[in-house]
């Protein structure tokens, strides 16, 4: 599904880690020193209690399956029908993504099954999540 | 604000909706613009303050020949209008102008001269949502149902029966792009766009505008039409990402803002004669009657497919017909509270009898915002 063609970030200095991690193939989420919430997109703050004194953690890469619609018309990079996802990860936050190794049908797509990340190069820079269900 | 201190004394939407070609977005705001003048008796030199979004105030302002004395170019998506509405009564009771028009036009489907909409791949959707392939708002504005569907065991076909009811309402409006009845079938049948929603589930893309004026309540009496009061007003805005928003079961923004309404203007659901609700997709009538508080959580999908919100029923909702069958420019609130203003002078296509009290409830962008108007025709 990951051909050439789709838009890609281009990385900013707040989410730089985020993206080099996803080339390491670690999925990196942030957490506050002072109130220990975990949160996503990346930012240099808590959104939680505005302390700026944060870290960055690996997160496991689990997540399940929080809600998706099914797109029957394809864009560059894409065919269609395939998913855009929404997945909690099992640290709170949620994101956007892609669900493979998987048919994109709502027989196979059941909200809330377990899903993993798997890391897709799109180029020598750009890493992106995917997920995909999880082994046993 | 303070209930009942400011009214609506002009409005008006675009001479033509639909397809217009013939004229630039710009030109669709002063058509709008000169058609609300027109309507209460005024002309530019008697405007003081603008208030638009999708273009700047400058430009409507310069092009229209208006020299303000207050400006409010808040752009939050298709509820910038109602922002617009609560920001004037505040300008005008704080004596900061006198006479606000306010704004919309959108060549949504002809594209003259439209105001670019780009995400940079810098934002942080750019980088964390437009990767994964959504194609604007059918794929976006839609991602939350499913999630909704499982927790509260709303069906396809209740969903369905959105569209149902308000081609209904479009039937009795002649100036509804859609009028032809469609059934449950029918919409289940209609083409699919991103599952769970079918074409017929999604709005229209049309061209248009609309444009209203406020002025103080007391001066408001000295003019031609019959003035709808300000009874009270909320907004809120929650996320630019609709993968960030908080719960996809109810909107933040709804709830904040509505309740801010509610609270000013001192009245019960009960008291509530019309609504309009802003129905970008299916989805959007069910989440603003529960996110307002006139139904329970998970109940509005059966509300609605058991007819309560249909003709001489308890709760006359999108008696235009919606977005969804009316006309759908890409910033559509300015039409929900045109048909409000409508219904409280009593000259709607479909006039719900002895209107006194209307709701209008805007959402900006996917959940992203929020804007709601609560009106009435009887005199402080």
């Amino acid at each position: 599904m990951a051909e050439p063609g789709r838009p890609l970030p281009q990385p900013t200095p707040e989410t730089q880690h985020f993206w080099d991690g996803a080339k390491a193939g670690e999925l990196r989420l942030q957490r506050c020193d002072d109130c220990a919430h975990v949160y996503f997109p990346p930012r240099p703050f808590c959104p939680e209690c505005g302390s700026r004194s944060v870290s960055v953690f690996p997160a496991s890469g689990r997540a399940t399956l929080y809600s998706y619609v099914i797109h029957h018309r394809a864009p560059p990079g894409f065919e269609a029908p395939y998913a855009i996802a929404v997945v909690e990860l099992e640290e709170g936050p949620r994101m956007m993504t892609n669900i493979v190794d998987t048919p994109q049908t709502p027989e196979a797509l059941q909200l809330d099954m377990a899903l993993e990340v798997a890391f897709e190069a799109m180029n020598d820079e750009i890493s992106l999540p995917l997920f995909r269900p999880a082994e046993g | 604000m303070r209930p009942n201190t400011i009214a609506i004394v002009g409005a008006a939407e675009t001479t033509d909706l639909g397809k217009t070609p013939n004229i630039s977005e710009i030109t669709m705001h002063a058509d709008a613009a000169l058609n609300a003048m027109a309507d209460c008796g005024l002309t530019p030199k008697d405007i003081d303050g603008v208030a638009t979004a999708g273009r700047t105030p400058t430009e409507i302002a310069h092009y229209l020949g208006i020299t303000p004395k207050w400006a409010d170019g808040t752009a939050v998506g298709g509820c910038s209008f109602m922002l617009h509405v609560r920001h004037a009564a505040a300008a005008i009771n704080e004596g900061l102008c006198s006479t606000v028009l306010i704004t919309h036009g959108e060549s949504g489907r002809s594209g003259v001269d439209r105001a670019p909409r780009r995400m940079a791949p810098t934002s942080l959707a750019g980088q964390f949502e437009l990767p994964y392939g959504p194609m604007g708002p059918p794929t976006m504005f839609t991602i939350p149902v499913l999630r909704y569907m499982k927790e509260f065991g709303l069906t396809e076909e209740q969903l369905a029966m959105v569209a149902v009811v308000q081609r209904e309402w479009a039937a009795k409006n002649p100036r509804a792009t859609f009028k032809e009845p469609i059934t449950v079938d029918d919409v289940l049948d209609s083409r699919m766009i991103a599952y769970p929603f079918r074409l017929l589930m999604c709005c229209l893309v049309t061209d248009g505008g609309g444009a209203l004026i406020l002025t103080s309540a007391d001066r408001a009496k000295d003019f031609p039409t019959k003035p709808v009061y300000i009874l009270g007003t909320g907004e809120s805005v929650e996320t630019p990402m609709i993968s960030q928003m908080a719960d996809f079961t109810t909107s933040r923004a709804f709830r904040v803002s509505g309740k801010k309404a509610f609270d000013e203007a001192g009245i019960a659901k009960e008291d509530v004669d019309h609504l309009m609700i802003y129905d970008a997709f299916a989805h959007l009538p069910i989440f603003g009657l529960e996110d307002l508080g006139f139904v329970g959580r998970g109940e509005a999908g059966a509300f609605i497919s058991e007819r309560n919100t249909v003709e001489g029923a308890k709760l006359p909702l999108n008696t235009n017909g919606g977005g969804l069958s009316y006309m759908h420019s890409g910033m559509y609130g300015m039409y929900a509270l045109q048909e409000s203003v409508r219904q409280m002078r009593g000259i709607a296509p479909a006039q719900v009898p002895d209107a006194k009290i209307s709701v209008a409830h805007g959402v900006g962008g996917m959940f992203g915002a929020s804007g709601t108007i609560i009106m009435s025709n009887e005199a402080p």
